[in-house]
């Protein structure tokens, strides 16, 4: 397992998808279905959202299109709440599900800000499922399988902080096409997969309303504090026990005195 | 002396009527899967088994240590008597609560791995940790009343002797994962209505447990003396009415003030579905149970104290159900009602609750000091199981 610090050293990889550049084939559908054997025919093409037999899906709106796969967020939810480490974010850039591990709480899908997550609600043996961002084929030093079968480069796959100022730069060289938004750049903190529309995200159902704020931070405030709380206020209960029950022993201690002074007259 | 006997066989007609439906529920959760047996979805993965069976079961099992903290730690001694049961129902509460864990589980079999897979970060680790610790906590606690049942002296005085450590432990145990279940949910900023996310959700679950624990213990007294023909403790039950006032006016407060500080109290007045069950859950937890208990003729009195008892349970379930499944349908755009088997496995787990109490109660020394008054045929029984019990209240 690598460390936090490890990140800074080695080049997280994203996933940059440019809504103006996809013609909505869906062979990215297609590659991911195969790369991670899934059944694919055109019932399931149809489909324009996730599920657990389909890890992206291209949504249609008149004659736009967006991708919904999982964020892969710096910082995410998913791993954060997961009580046995099942999910996990790598430092490579992909989140990662270890169905070995899970006991099936689905806090991840509860806490997830994308609703990314998806359960196996039919099978006895359930796992989550979701897009892991192809971990063992970046993990090879290969792209996820949708860049690569991508004909128009509309999904682009590389280093995050590269395809983030390439973001930057088509939208500062093609004034009006984009909407001044990068999603995925600062949305709970920043993801590794990052998308470029013409028209509102909110159009696709993507909330817009998002904290930059990384959401592992919003329980870890809680959490952080029980180590020095469990001294503290274990003390405290057994001073108060201490206390209430001196007293108690000092009036009996009188009392037998005085049963004594009485008996002695 | 015919009614009771009727109420009694009806009761048990319908305990074994959910039994029997609870059984078959039990086949389709495990054969057939989640999917075939709830409602959840991959918009709701949380639903009444999180909602109710665990959140509302741990909350109602707070009577436990707020009793134990009230008698051993602050060492009220007038409220001794009644500490007993309130820890047989934290005890079972708790059992309920690991057992209907195994029904939402996708992988049941697997609950052993927070164990050793640890992830300090999730706060489903630490109140997995915590529930699983203070159940252990809650067996110690209970043990004394096995001993004394089977006479064991010399476990009894050991354990007797190391009592106040469990019960610090319990006490600390208590406030850590009570607090935690409202932590669960501070990772949803964007998910959970403003109405009810707040950064002090955890203090708020805190709060309310110790509330519903009063509120229990005078429930569950009000039962006892219904029931098993125990005199009604009026003077102890009113201690707690007074205690639950106090808690009650001071989550009150501190929720408005909250609601005000986060700027949410205008949503109060537009009317929409959340502020609907906002404004049940409100009167149901604070409004009606202060009203009832600010009235001196309703505080002093058995009923009016069960009643605001009671609301004050209503209200605080409404509570955990609002932030379980309310307040987070619009966020995922799905409405959740659960499904019929769902129901029946809660209703099962909750006639279990009372039964095991009921039959509990009945084989054991529950009501250590009582004053038995009533049953004729049981009185010599009674009188027994008064000599098998050690003087216990010095200790």
């Amino acid at each position: 397992m690598r460390r936090r610090g490890d990140l800074e050293t080695e080049m997280s990889k994203g996933i940059l998808y440019d809504a103006t550049l996809c013609i909505g084939c869906k062979q990215c559908e297609q590659a991911c279905a195969t790369e991670n054997g899934l059944p694919y025919d055109d019932r399931i093409a149809a489909q324009e959202f996730t599920s657990a037999r389909k890890y992206t899906a291209i949504m249609i709106k008149d004659d736009k299109f967006m991708r919904k796969l999982c964020m892969n967020c710096d910082d995410p939810a998913c791993a954060s709440v997961c009580p046995v480490g099942a999910m996990k974010k790598t430092a490579l850039g992909p989140v990662t599900y270890d169905k070995s591990r899970c006991m099936g709480c689905r806090y991840c899908m509860a806490a997830c800000p994308f609703s990314v997550p998806k359960y196996e609600w039919d099978k006895a043996v359930p796992g989550v499922r979701k897009c892991i961002m192809c971990s063992k084929r970046v993990a090879d030093g290969k792209q996820t399988a949708c860049a690569e079968i991508c004909p128009t480069g509309a999904t682009k796959f590389g280093d995050r902080d590269e395809l983030l100022e390439e973001a930057k730069k088509r939208i500062h060289d093609n004034p009006g096409k984009y909407m001044p938004h990068i999603f995925g750049e600062t949305e709970v903190g920043g993801t590794s997969v990052m998308l470029l529309s013409s028209i509102p995200f909110n159009a696709f159902g993507f909330r817009t309303d998002l904290t930059e704020r990384a959401l592992p931070l919003y329980t870890y405030q809680v959490l952080s504090r029980i180590p020095d709380f469990v001294p503290l206020f274990g003390t405290l209960l057994g001073g108060i026990y201490w206390i209430t029950h001196r007293r108690e022993d000092v009036a009996e201690a009188e009392a037998k005195e005085k049963e004594h002074n009485g008996g002695g007259r | 002396m015919t009614v009771p006997r009727i109420r009694f066989t009806f009761w048990k007609a319908v305990f074994l009527a959910i039994m029997a439906a609870g059984v078959y529920c039990t086949f389709l959760r495990f054969f057939r899967g989640l999917g075939a047996s709830t409602n959840l979805s991959d918009q709701f993965p949380w639903g009444l088994w999180i909602g109710f069976d665990v959140m509302c079961g741990v909350m109602l099992a707070a009577g436990g240590f707020t009793l134990t903290a009230a008698v051993e730690i602050f060492n009220i001694k007038r409220l001794h008597s009644i500490v007993r049961p309130t820890i047989l129902t934290a005890f079972l509460g708790y059992l309920l609560v690991c057992a209907a864990l195994m029904y939402d589980l996708g992988l049941p079999w697997n609950i052993w791995h927070p164990l050793v897979m640890r992830n300090p970060h999730s706060v489903m680790f630490e109140v997995a940790y915590c529930v699983m610790l203070y159940t252990a906590v809650l067996a110690m606690e209970f043990s004394p009343i096995v001993f004394e049942h089977f006479n064991l002296q010399k476990p009894l005085r050991i354990i007797r002797r190391v009592m106040v450590v469990f019960v610090i432990l319990g006490v600390l145990l208590s406030t850590l994962h009570q607090s935690s279940l409202g932590t669960l949910y501070l990772i949803m900023p964007n998910k959970l209505h403003p109405f009810w996310y707040s950064p002090l959700l955890p203090v708020f679950f805190f709060l309310s447990a110790i509330a519903v624990g009063l509120a229990m213990t005078i429930f569950e007294s009000s039962m006892s003396s219904k029931y098993f023909g125990r005199e009604l403790e009026l003077s102890i039950l009113r201690d707690l009415g007074r205690a639950l006032v106090v808690v009650l006016a001071l989550y009150g407060i501190l929720r408005f003030e909250d609601l005000y500080h986060r700027g949410v109290l205008k949503l109060v007045f537009i009317s929409g579905y959340e502020q609907r069950f906002f404004l049940l859950e409100m009167f149901l937890s604070v409004v009606a149970p202060l009203g009832l208990l600010l009235v001196p003729k309703i505080r002093e009195s058995g009923k009016g104290l069960y009643l605001a008892a009671v609301l004050t349970l209503l209200g605080f379930v409404t509570n955990r159900l609002n932030v379980a499944i309310t307040g987070v349908e619009n966020a995922v755009g799905a409405r959740y009602t659960p499904k019929w088997t769902e129901v029946v496995i809660t209703a099962m787990f909750v006639a279990l609750g009372f039964a095991i109490f009921g039959f509990v109660a009945k084989y054991l020394p529950i009501f250590p000091e009582e004053k038995v008054h009533i049953p004729a045929l049981r009185e010599p029984e009674a009188r027994f199981a008064e000599l098998a019990v050690p003087v216990h209240a010095g200790d």
